[in-house]
């Protein structure tokens, strides 16, 4: 039986990992990824909790995370085609519109 | 039949206010139909509530009518209540006769003017105001319509407001008025601070209750008096009424002549009570009346432009009925106002009747001769000029003696003295008028000859019947002489008035009074025929014996250059300096300093943003670091 410290702790990693690709990769499409491996690292921590505690709801919630996260991939692929479609580019220094 | 006496002032406001909201579309022939006819059934209602008035029980004068509470405030309230006693009956039937008349003139004289709609709404406007004026039961009510005719004073001055000269006198007007009306407002607050109340019920009770004190009421009567002297052009504030003339001459002759300058004579008698208790307040009014009279009439004497010799004679004029109110002659002041209104209309309708013929020409230089092209504006023009030079068994006659011989009879010699020879000098700038006019050689333009005509019969008839009330109006208030029962005005006037009992004099006096006013009226015209007609050249030579007395008379005083000098300039340069230094520099740079301040923020602010969003998930992170910092330690 592998100790439930072992899923937080790769849970932990998963999330340092995404957001150090988060802030490294230039790309709009990767960061998106890595914003996908964050949620999963989140969800790794519910279902673990879950096993850990013998209760139901880390599970639930996990589903609800997952619905979740596939309605936002849809939406946040749609966003970066059009703004590919418009820039002819996806990388994130080209998209400044917010500059004050 | 005093029952619907309140409805007077209503028709020509409903008529404002449909030519107001549906004018623009209504046909020029309805506006002046609907416009004649309000006014004409106001005076139909005016003549029904004066005969109902005439056989109502003294005891029950006045009639008021409240139409609703208007003011509550603490102690203080104001009624919308109109009353009806002789006083308010008499200017309802002059503003409502001669406004009727006038504004049947106004359909010819102006007929083709492009603002016709317009006129004929500020018309109606000021008969609403003016009656409201006459027939308010309170102060208060009475201040609003005479804020009312002031502001359609000021329009219809201005009424042909292209004209740069025109637009300045109506703002003239309105300025010199504002300064009369701070005084009414003061003596207003004064009457409501010592009696409680400004309903005149209140306060004529007040002061038969000795409730006002000696100095208190010359305090209030001679603040209420400068209200009257702006409005009806008194010295020291007259100087509006001559530019008045700029606007059409139908409302020189409604607003200027006959009804809204006389306010201030109405106003006076209508608190003759106060006016009494003081005697100070009653002399001074009396010397400025005096004052006026002759002071306005010299100017007269050498103005070249037909209306405002006219403007100056009305100002004389009022002065003979301020003197009347100041000797406390009340009615004879108000007799003469009555009378005033009818010969003095006539006079402003006939001299505009001439410059319709002339297409416009007011310069009596350029006159001359029109006797015969004018066979109905002639005689009726003369009429007025008899009736005002007081010539016996004409109306003006009889209320200016009435005035002088009450003058005397009161001992005020001076007074008297300086209305006599006002009325030698009315006499002679009238005649002056007439032999210039229609008299001598023919000095017109080609252009204007080649118009001439006769004014079609809408402006004609008014001129008919002003002309006859020019005569008889006067036989409703014969002289003391010919027996007190005569005296059918001021008997009529006594619930209002009380008639004024000191200084008896002996028959021969009056007859000599008499007298003594119709050799110099006579005096006057024959000066007058001597001048212009036998020898057309001393006018000239005496201008050159006397050139700065010329010059200073042409001039009038220079008055207006003084009041320019005096209280219009420096006003215009401190304005000017505290524009500069206050408004541009203090007040502006406050402003504009914190537009700018936050301008300078904001840009700096905006560097935070800087649109990438690493930038913000970066933030993003340090705050969650923060936040999870803080919750776990």
């Amino acid at each position: 039986m592998i100790p439930s410290s072992y899923f937080f702790i790769l849970s932990v990693v998963l999330f340092v990992l995404g957001i150090i690709a988060f802030f490294i990769k230039r790309d709009l499409l990767t960061q998106f990824m890595s914003v996908e491996i964050m949620l999963n690292a989140a969800n790794l921590a519910f279902i673990s909790l879950a096993k850990a505690t013998g209760s139901l709801d880390g599970q639930i919630i996990v589903f609800f995370i997952i619905t979740v996260a596939a309605a936002e991939a849809v939406i946040g692929l749609a966003i970066i085609l059009l703004i590919f479609r418009q820039k002819k580019s996806i990388r994130t220094e080209d998209i400044n519109l917010m500059k004050g | 039949m005093t029952e619907f006496f309140w409805l007077i002032p209503f028709a020509p406001a409903l008529s404002t206010f449909i030519l107001v909201v549906f004018g623009r579309r209504l046909p020029k022939r309805y506006v002046s139909f609907q416009a004649c006819s309000a006014i004409f059934i106001s005076f139909i209602i005016s003549v029904i509530s004066f005969i109902g008035l005439l056989g109502t029980n003294p005891e029950s004068i006045p009639i008021v009518k409240t139409l609703f509470s208007w003011i509550r405030a603490g102690t203080f309230g104001a009624d919308f209540s109109l009353q009806l006693d002789p006083l308010s009956a008499i200017m309802c039937l002059v503003v409502t006769g001669v406004g009727f008349l006038i504004h049947v003139y106004s359909v010819g004289y102006m007929a083709d003017d492009r603002s016709y709609t317009r006129y004929f709404t500020l018309l109606n406007l000021f008969a609403f105001a003016m009656l409201i004026l006459v027939m308010a039961s309170n102060m208060v009510l009475m201040f609003v319509g005479w804020e009312g005719v002031g502001l359609c004073s000021y329009l219809l001055i201005g009424f042909w407001f292209e004209k740069h000269s025109a637009a300045n006198a109506g703002k003239k007007a309105f300025i010199v008025n504002r300064i009369g009306d701070a005084g009414f407002i003061l003596g207003l607050l004064f009457m409501f601070i010592t009696v409680g109340s400004v309903e005149f019920r209140s306060i004529n009770e007040a002061i038969g209750g000795g409730l006002l004190n000696q100095g208190m009421a010359t305090l209030i009567a001679l603040l209420l008096f400068l209200g009257a002297t702006g409005k009806s052009a008194q010295i020291p504030l007259y100087v509006w009424l001559p530019d008045a003339m700029e606007g059409p001459t139908p409302v020189s002759a409604l607003i200027h002549a006959a009804t809204m300058v006389t306010a201030g004579v109405y106003m006076v008698s209508r608190m003759n009570l106060l006016f009494t208790l003081s005697g100070t307040a009653s002399q001074v009014v009396a010397i400025v009346g005096a004052l006026t009279a002759i002071y306005a009439a010299t100017m007269a004497l050498t103005q070249n432009d037909i209306k405002r010799v006219l403007a100056y004679s009305t100002i004389s004029q009022i002065g003979y009925m301020f003197i009347g109110c100041g000797v406390g002659a009340y009615a004879a002041g108000m007799f003469h106002l009555y009378t005033h209104a009818f010969f003095k209309s006539l006079l402003f309708l006939a001299a505009g009747s001439v410059m319709h013929a002339l297409s416009g020409e007011l310069d009596i230089r350029k006159m001359g001769g029109l006797r015969k092209y004018l066979p109905l504006t002639y005689p009726t023009f003369l009429i007025g000029a008899i009736a005002i030079a007081g010539v016996p068994f004409f109306s003006g006659f009889f209320s200016k003696d009435a005035i002088l011989t009450m003058a005397f009879a009161n001992g005020q010699y001076f007074v008297w003295a300086l209305g006599l020879m006002g009325a030698v000098l009315t006499a002679f700038y009238m005649f002056r008028l007439i032999f210039l006019t229609f008299y001598g050689e023919e000095r017109l333009d080609q252009h204007a000859k080649e118009h001439l005509h006769e004014s079609p019969r809408v402006m004609t008839v008014p001129l008919v019947i002003l002309a006859f009330f020019s005569i008889v109006a006067g036989y409703v208030g014969l002289p003391l002489v010919l027996g007190k029962k005569l005296d059918l005005f001021g008997r009529f006037l006594e619930p209002v008035i009380k008639p004024a009992g000191e200084g008896h004099l002996s028959l021969g006096t009056e007859w000599l009074l008499i007298l003594v006013s119709v050799a110099v009226a006579l005096c006057g015209i024959f000066i007058a025929y001597a001048f212009y007609l036998q020898k057309p050249q001393a006018p000239h030579t005496l201008v050159r014996r006397f050139p700065w007395l010329y010059r200073l008379l042409y001039n009038k005083y220079y008055v207006d250059e003084i009041y320019n000098a005096v209280f219009v300039n420096p006003m215009i340069r401190s304005s000017e300096i505290v524009y500069k230094n206050f408004d541009l520099k203090v007040i502006d740079g406050t402003l504009n300093g914190s537009a700018s301040a936050a301008n300078w923020s904001g840009k700096v602010l905006s560097y935070l943003q800087t649109g990438f969003i690493k930038d913000y998930a970066l933030i993003f992170l340090v705050g969650i670091v923060i936040v999870i910092g803080f919750l776990l330690f």
